[in-house]
């Protein structure tokens, strides 16, 4: 583990929020942190005051009287990027990247969108500048899935594969303990918080395509540049409890799997063995690795959360040089 | 045609013209001639019988019957099938037509032939079909898939629990030539398409 960094953290939702909750524990000093429309950033390196930064977010909504701005151009080492995934240009996401590349700054990511869609930019202003970029947190929450890629070098791994979308994997393992149908089994999702209100990007595929994106962009190392774009992608709707019987007579069941190579991507609802590693239950994720010497590798957790994936966030700050 | 893989051609066989859901395999019913005065050669015929008193006694008659010499069986008792069916390995030593007719004669007896003779349905794949597959023919669906050289039907099930007018899965399970299921998949996949069906491949190549 590295000595402790200075971080700024943008974005107070739940994974930026338990960044700051965290970082201390971890050895870090949160001397910035800001959500879309204020910031609160530290008079000295002793750092902001989390847990009261953590209150007003909750009681207000805003977690200090300064400007977003400030905490970008404030004097840290890593910026930890947690605002929200968004497609296409990954604004304002990539722009919070290309400030602190261009400082010379370490940047952590746990949105997906500049990985996603914009890989080979974000190589670039990398290659450009003294600060590195990591990105753990934005595949399998919780779970080291760039960093075991990386160990093993990506020139030895052929093939990623497996279960990225715990809201998905949710619905499916409930409709087929319970042969209920979709409908029940998301408003019961969205109760229990498992599903977000608009449900579209986790049961469309899109989420997991995203993971899936990164994981092509790191296995084919800038041979060629994958975007959402480039992904063959179909999502859980169609799938009806009557499947989900069929599979279940025969052992099987239905999983929405995602599966990348350097020749590309496709998210699906696929057959699988009930009692296969890839058949985790819940909102579970897994990620199996085919490998060119060390065979297939299984790597299974908790694919989001805010502790969760502040872990992984953290885990890639004590990784920086 | 079947032959790519057949060195010998005793089993190189046309389609039955008989429409089954529960077999699959060479298919029997052997146009090719290589004549009766062929010489006897092995075959490995592949049964699943029912679990019940008398079922392997009435599967071997056949092949007695129709000039067969029984080489060996091997009787899988500890390794039921999911539909919970024994898997019987016979081998036969038979020339080519006679062969054919205990094929024949098996199948007849409704005795379940999962492969025969020399055309290995070496893999085996399981696909679902979702969508409205009443409504879009599913005879025409399964015909044309059987219709492919590299694919067989092995077995079929509908779960139409809305009845036959709305959305209803499928489930089917292919047995594919070595090699060829990606083949076989990619044209239940052409097929579902154009009839606006889904379908739910599974995990191939040691997968999952």
């Amino acid at each position: 583990m590295s000595d402790g960094k200075r971080l700024a953290v943008v974005g107070a939702g739940a994974v930026g929020g338990s960044v700051v909750d965290l970082a201390a524990e971890y050895g870090h000093t949160v001397v910035a942190f800001a959500d879309s429309s204020s910031a609160v950033v530290a008079g000295d390196d002793s750092g902001i005051d989390a847990a009261a930064a953590l209150d007003r977010k909750a009681d207000e909504g805003t977690v200090g009287d300064a400007d977003p701005d400030d905490a970008l151009h404030a004097d840290y080492d890593v910026l930890v990027e947690a605002t929200p995934t968004t497609l296409g240009d990954a604004e304002p996401g990539f722009s919070h990247l290309r400030t602190a590349l261009e400082r010379d700054r370490h940047v952590v990511l746990a949105n997906k969108g500049p990985v996603a869609e914009r890989y080979g930019d974000v190589r670039e202003l990398e290659r450009n500048s003294a600060g590195q970029v990591r990105f753990e947190a934005t595949v399998g929450g919780a779970i080291p899935i760039v960093s075991t890629v990386e160990d093993l070098s990506p020139s030895h791994v052929t093939a990623a594969r497996g279960i990225l979308n715990g809201t998905a994997n949710f619905i499916l393992s409930r409709m087929a303990a319970e042969g209920i149908d979709y409908e029940h089994v998301l408003a019961e999702a969205q109760d229990l918080g498992v599903a977000e209100a608009d449900p579209t990007f986790d049961v469309e595929g899109t989420d997991a395509a995203l993971k899936c994106v990164i994981l092509a962009n790191v296995l084919s190392e800038g041979e060629r540049e994958f975007t959402l774009s480039d992904a063959d992608v179909e999502g859980i709707t169609n799938v009806p409890g009557s499947a989900l019987e069929l599979a279940a007579e025969d052992g099987r069941t239905i999983r929405l799997v995602g599966e990348a190579t350097r020749d590309g991507i496709r998210v699906g609802p696929r057959l699988v063995p009930q009692n296969a590693a890839l058949a985790v239950t819940g909102t579970r994720n897994i990620v199996q690795l085919e490998t060119t010497h060390a065979g297939q590798l299984n790597l299974s957790g908790r694919g989001a959360g805010g502790p969760e994936t502040a872990s992984a966030v953290l885990g890639d700050v004590g990784r920086l040089e | 045609m079947t032959s790519a893989l057949n060195s010998e051609s005793e089993a190189d066989a046309e389609s039955d013209d008989r429409t089954r859901s529960q077999s699959c395999g060479s298919r029997g019913d052997s146009d090719v001639d290589t004549g009766a005065d062929g010489q006897p050669q092995p075959h490995t015929i592949r049964l699943e019988l029912p679990d019940q008193p008398g079922q392997l006694l009435a599967a071997l008659e056949p092949i007695s019957d129709n000039g067969g010499n029984l080489l060996s069986i091997f009787h899988e008792r500890g390794n039921v099938t999911p539909r919970g069916r024994i898997p019987v390995e016979v081998d036969v030593e038979a020339t080519p037509d006679r062969f054919d007719a205990i094929v024949s004669a098996l199948r007849d007896g409704g005795v379940n032939v999962v492969q025969a003779g020399a055309e290995h349905y070496a893999e085996e794949v399981v696909v679902l079909l979702v969508g409205h597959l009443v409504e879009t023919d599913l005879s025409d669906t399964l015909r044309r898939i059987e219709q492919c050289p590299a694919a067989s039907i092995a077995d079929f099930s509908l779960n139409a629990p809305e009845g036959r007018t709305d959305s209803s899965s499928a489930r089917l399970r292919i047995a594919t030539r070595a090699g060829a299921t990606a083949e076989a998949l990619e044209m239940v996949s052409e097929i579902a398409e154009e009839k606006e069906l889904h379908v739910v491949e599974p995990l191939t190549g040691g997968a999952a």
